[in-house]
């Protein structure tokens, strides 16, 4: 169902964005709402400016997207795992899947607290917090694919000889990788939006940390310059993932 | 990006097992019942024996704490109805606004065309790292909790409202209109119906997401309400009543969410 953008519609979206940007600078020019909440646009502009040339942002940066690779790497490592072992025996999945996504109702970021009991301030703890949040989908899609694979197939490939790793590769993992991938793609959005969340919430690094700092210095441009800058990156990485799971849904 | 693949994300996004049963239904709770009651054991057998007493705290002295500490605290079980009533108001506030929102946005092709897309580009964004912004806005009483639950919560009520408006059979739509039904009727006896399963997926991940909102501002505001405590208990590494605060906490979550599901199956039997 691809909805096709007409003229009319694009015209009445730039619109839109027309009287955003328009309401926002004059807002800023007049100071209609306090300069402390929403700052003039040349403010933040400049602060972003100004933001990318410290060696400081990058570290942050660095900090952050580091922090997402260890988080998704072992929440994939898991995940995977845990949907490979829980759908061994039918019986197993009965018994166990209840528990899996009955622990997903609960929101984990009420144990955020505890992450920064057990692993610190540091970013050990927003890894931890991270991959606990990408594991449930992840592991959840990957119990719902394997177990969905058909019988027959797998029959099959037992009989003509195939191994353990050569069934799980050849036949199981290809048969519910379209399910799986999607548990992959909302497991990496839930991993970097956690992660940035930890960051601000409680951290001495990273993104996230800079942002919740802006705001307690009452510095709302450098704050802006910082959103725009997680705003930017989540587009363009929302766009990437998709192209890139529409390409693999065709193999 | 496309309807269906939002409306994916949105309602069936994760995945579950198919329901068929093949082994006795008692059989495989007796199971369940026996491995989390091992679990239970090995837990309280290792903190005992071998914990550190600062950092993870044996389930019975979590039960313990929830009776000698949590519970009779009066500040506590404030803060705790104060939560209750931030997700209670953002969840009102979200399914009206994202009903409201969604009704206007679906209702002709053109607005949905036009604004729909910048609505699915605002829901994409991280909405956490916006959460200093609403305490510099609102403050850091409840306000600021509500506000940040609404912003939560109202976009998958509004995704589900204008997916489900569409999912009207555009046979029924021609029949309703050569048999000269007006606007209004085919809104309240063919549209709204229709919409209701899409509506209560979206109201069930609003609960989710409102929570989520309400307790990440609740954490990020460290000197009142639940966030205080949560911290005082971790900064003394006193886990028991931490674990204690945060179990009571997640039962209520799980609570909220029951009900919601239990409203969605009541309102989505005639389907079956």
């Amino acid at each position: 169902m691809k909805e096709t953008s007409s003229l009319p519609a694009r015209a009445i979206q730039l619109a839109v964005l027309t009287i955003a940007m328009g309401a926002w600078f004059i807002v800023g020019r007049t100071g209609a709402i306090s300069p402390l909440f929403v700052p003039p646009m040349d403010a933040v502009w400049r602060a972003l400016a100004s933001l990318v040339q410290t060696d400081l942002f990058w570290s942050a940066v660095r900090t952050t997207l580091a922090t997402i690779g260890e988080a998704y790497s072992i929440a994939i490592v898991l995940g995977i795992l845990t949907g490979y072992l829980l759908t061994r025996s039918r019986f197993l999945t009965q018994v166990l899947e209840p528990i899996v996504s009955g622990l997903f109702a609960i929101p984990i970021t009420l144990f955020f607290p505890l992450f920064i009991l057990l692993f610190g301030i540091g970013p050990a703890s927003k890894v931890a917090y991270g991959a606990a949040y990408g594991f449930f989908p992840i592991a959840l899609n990957t119990i719902a694919g394997l177990s969905g694979v058909d019988r027959g197939l797998l029959n099959a490939a037992r009989s003509m000889g195939f191994s353990r790793l050569g069934t799980f590769r050849h036949v199981l993992f290809p048969a519910a990788f379209p399910v799986i991938l999607m548990g992959l793609r909302i497991g990496f959005f839930i991993c970097f939006a956690s992660v940035l969340g930890g960051e601000t919430i409680s951290s001495v690094s990273g993104v996230g940390r800079n942002i919740a700092l802006a705001a307690e210095l009452m510095e709302p441009a450098r704050m802006y310059a910082w959103i725009v800058v997680v705003i930017v990156t989540a587009l363009i990485l929302n766009t990437l993932v998709s192209g890139l799971e529409n390409r693999m849904r065709g193999f | 990006m496309s309807l269906t693949q939002t409306e994916m994300r949105q309602a069936g996004a994760i995945a579950r097992p198919s329901r068929k049963q093949f082994a006795h239904p008692a059989k495989v709770a007796r199971t369940r019942s026996l491995i989390v009651l091992g679990v239970l054991i090995l837990w309280e057998m290792t903190t005992r024996l071998a914990g550190n007493s600062d950092l993870i705290a044996p389930p019975s002295s979590i039960v313990r704490a929830l009776f000698a500490d949590v519970l009779p605290d009066a500040e506590i079980r404030r803060a705790i109805a104060l939560m209750l009533f931030e997700v209670v108001s953002a969840y009102a506030l979200a399914i009206a606004g994202g009903l409201a929102l969604g009704l206007g946005i679906g209702s002709t092709g053109l607005s949905r065309r036009s604004l729909f897309p910048i609505v699915l580009l605002l829901y994409a964004i991280p909405q956490v790292v916006l959460l200093p912004l609403f305490t510099l806005g609102f403050g850091i009483g409840p306000a600021a909790k509500i506000a940040f639950g609404f912003s939560h919560g109202v976009f998958p009520v509004l995704v589900n409202v204008v997916a489900g408006m569409r999912n009207v059979n555009p046979l029924y739509l021609k029949a309703a209109q050569s048999m000269g039904a007006r606007r209004a009727d085919i809104i309240r006896n063919l549209i709204f119906p229709h919409m209701v399963a899409s509506f209560f997926a979206g109201l069930r991940l609003a609960m989710t997401m409102t929570l989520l909102g309400v307790i990440l501002a609740e954490l990020y505001v460290s000197t009142a309400g639940v966030g205080y405590f949560t911290k005082l208990f971790a900064e003394n590494f006193d886990p028991a009543p931490l674990f204690a605060l945060i179990g009571t906490l997640g039962l209520m979550a799980i609570g909220l969410n029951e009900l919601v599901r239990g409203l969605e199956r009541r309102f989505t039997r005639w389907k079956n």
